[in-house]
């Protein structure tokens, strides 16, 4: 058993009991902190795939600038009095158990029936090479170029929209 | 790898209109005034891309390694959106200051759907099928709520944007599954591996999500319940757009990676599929919108049975019926925003004014505005020789060319049921007596893009060789 084998189960076994605790813990608070954790624990595998730059943006943008806009949001706005509408209607909670267990069947057969393709693994020295910086940029401004400038555009509608909907005034 | 110059000409209409949105930003931002220049900056803009895109339709090329393409197709689909978008902005300048948010970044947020809708339509590569919807999504989203004063347009925008991104989910693991079986995002290279792949249960999988969450997006039946309230909440020049360039832009992603499977000694794998969501789409459109008292709410089930009919040529999927979907693209896009600009005009502050009951004797006080409805419901009822019913006499004849002829039956048996509705807004206008003033004090802009479109529908009711040879002559690259 060789140890990327060992850290792949560690981390994997972190992500998947932490994604569960953070939709059943009650508080919000620590729902988001189980979330960083779980965040951590993907950017490890991430690590273990070569794709260093993408491992390290996980844990800069997601677990450290978005997870603390996220407990700021819940810290200031009051959760207390959230309705709990899974106990009110049971039928609903069957009803999502049943679909979940069922996209799980679905998950889990196409994956082991399916044959995931040959060139996906390909030779270990040169996948290391492919997740680093220099990798990543050379390819984003030479074959990606067109997808990166449409990203630009797409980021700034979205920033346009939201100052919108949050700020403008009407007179 | 270094791209030429020459490469980058070709994808004028693309910078033609990316500039013009950072124009636009810089107008907005240094102005007061923006708001009377931006729209007709946008017009300006929309209106040479359109005259672009047709006159270079000929010229056809794949760009920038493989990512996108210009001219054939895509070339008549900018036409499409830009046309729209054109009318739209024209619609939109006395609109927007009736509905209470006249505000600059309005011609931005269209401008980026535009530009997000080419993407769509000129996409090569699935990367960039997905990064183009969601531009287009997110501006709508947003078009959708502009108002945020008005509870209506606040649950257009919510519902929108959860049933948008949940279809954008059902997109991306698509994607997902489809890479991870062929590690290839390039739809050449999906199409030359169709066949090989098409017995590998992941990769046709992942097909059945990407169709699924694009069947979200042209509001055909079993995924169509986000369709009325967003139609009827949002302003009505937003729906005029949504539900005509937007449905097109769906579309062109659909023709784009489905159909050119099927020409490579394939068979159509998906036709029962879209076989099923056609019938019921067009059954449940014409027969839902037969008790709809609200004209944006009619409009929005008849979109609704609109996208049924067009689905019938993805069905056939030859290149008769292909050309026939464009054909019905550019038609409906006419005479839907032609109706939705009536409306805008008719409409009164705070939603007042968008039911049937509103337009009873439009006839005695606007006669020029009842006589151009009409004929945009006669479009849309299709019957000859208007634009709508071209478009779904190529659709219906491409289905029966590949055998499909009892949904061609079930199509021109819903067309019949639709007529009813369509025929009772005009009985509202011309046979019934007033029973309220209708006051209008919008601008001519907004007749202007009324006329145009009546005239749009005429003209390709009257003479539909025109742009037939022109979609038959490149359908098939």
């Amino acid at each position: 058993m060789n140890i990327e084998l060992i850290l792949f189960i560690i981390l994997a076994t972190i992500a998947a009991v932490t994604s569960i605790l953070v939709i059943t813990r009650s508080n919000a608070v620590i729902s988001a902190v189980f979330l960083v954790l779980n965040f951590f624990a993907l950017a490890g595998l991430y690590l273990l795939l070569n794709a260093q730059f993408i491992s390290v943006v996980q844990i800069i943008v997601y677990a450290g600038a978005i997870m603390v806009l996220f407990l700021f949001v819940i810290m200031l706005l009051r959760t207390d009095g959230e309705p709990r509408i899974f106990s009110d209607k049971r039928y609903i909670k069957y009803f999502a158990l049943l679909i979940s267990i069922f996209v799980f069947i679905q998950v889990s057969y196409l994956l082991l029936i399916g044959s995931p393709s040959k060139s996906v693994t390909g030779n270990q020295s040169a996948s290391i090479n492919s997740g680093t910086i220099e990798t990543i940029g050379k390819e984003l401004y030479t074959n990606y170029i067109i997808p990166f400038e449409v990203a630009g555009f797409l980021l700034l509608a979205a920033t346009i929209g939201a100052i919108i909907l949050a700020k403008k005034k009407f007179e | 790898m270094p791209f030429s110059n020459q490469e980058y000409l070709h994808l004028l209409p693309f910078i033609i209109i990316g500039v013009g949105i950072v124009f636009s930003v810089v107008i907005e931002l240094i102005t007061k005034k923006s708001r009377e220049i931006l729209p007709w900056f946008s017009i300006l803009l929309f209106f040479s891309t359109a005259l672009y895109s047709i006159y270079t339709i000929h010229n056809k090329y794949i760009l920038f390694n493989g990512m996108i393409q210009v001219g054939g197709k895509a070339a008549i689909f900018n036409f499409i959106f830009n046309f729209a978008a054109l009318l739209i902005t024209m619609s939109s300048i006395g609109y927007l200051k009736k509905y209470g948010s006249n505000f600059g970044e309005y011609y931005i947020l269209i401008q980026s759907a535009v530009l997000g809708m080419m993407v769509m339509a000129g996409s090569k590569d699935i990367l960039m099928i997905f990064l183009g919807l969601e531009l287009m999504s997110i501006c709508f989203y947003v078009l959708a709520g502009l108002n945020r004063k008005k509870h209506s347009a606040n649950e257009a925008s919510l519902k929108y944007f959860l049933l948008g991104a949940f279809a954008t989910g059902f997109v991306v693991y698509g994607i997902a599954l489809i890479y991870g079986v062929t590690a290839t995002t390039k739809i050449d290279i999906l199409i030359q591996n169709f066949s090989a792949q098409s017995s590998n249960i992941i990769f046709v999988t992942g097909l059945i999500l990407f169709i699924i969450g694009f069947s979200f997006k042209i509001a055909a039946f079993p995924f169509h319940m986000w369709v009325p309230d967003v139609y009827q909440g949002s302003a009505t020049t937003v729906t005029g757009i949504m539900s005509t360039a937007g449905k097109a832009a769906a579309f062109s992603v659909l023709i784009i990676t489905l159909t050119a499977v099927y020409t490579v000694n394939s068979p159509n794998i998906f036709s029962p599929y879209f076989a099923a969501i056609a019938t019921l789409s067009m059954l449940f459109g014409s027969i839902v919108a037969l008790t709809q008292d609200n004209l944006k709410r009619m409009l929005a089930y008849s979109s609704i049975s609109h996208a049924g009919y067009m689905a019938i040529g993805l069905t056939a999927s030859n290149s008769y019926s292909i050309s026939g979907i464009i054909f019905y693209l550019a038609a409906y896009t006419f005479m839907n925003i032609g109706a939705f600009s009536i409306i805008s005009i008719i409409e009164g502050e705070n939603d007042s004014r968008t039911n049937i009951q509103n337009i009873t004797g439009l006839n005695a006080s606007k006669p020029m505005l009842a006589a151009f409805m009409s004929l945009f419901m006669f479009a849309l009822a299709g019957i000859p020789p208007l634009a709508g019913f071209f478009g779904k006499y190529y659709v219906f004849i491409g289905a029966i060319k590949s055998g499909f002829t009892w949904l061609a039956i079930i199509g021109v048996f819903s067309s019949v049921i639709s007529v009813y509705f369509y025929l009772r807004v005009v009985v509202f206008m011309y046979f019934k007596n007033p029973t309220e003033d209708i006051n209008t004090d919008t601008s001519t802009f907004s007749y202007s893009a009324v006329i145009i479109s009546g005239a749009m529908v005429l003209l390709l009711g009257l003479m539909p060789d025109l742009l037939l040879n022109l979609i038959l002559s490149v359908v098939n690259w």
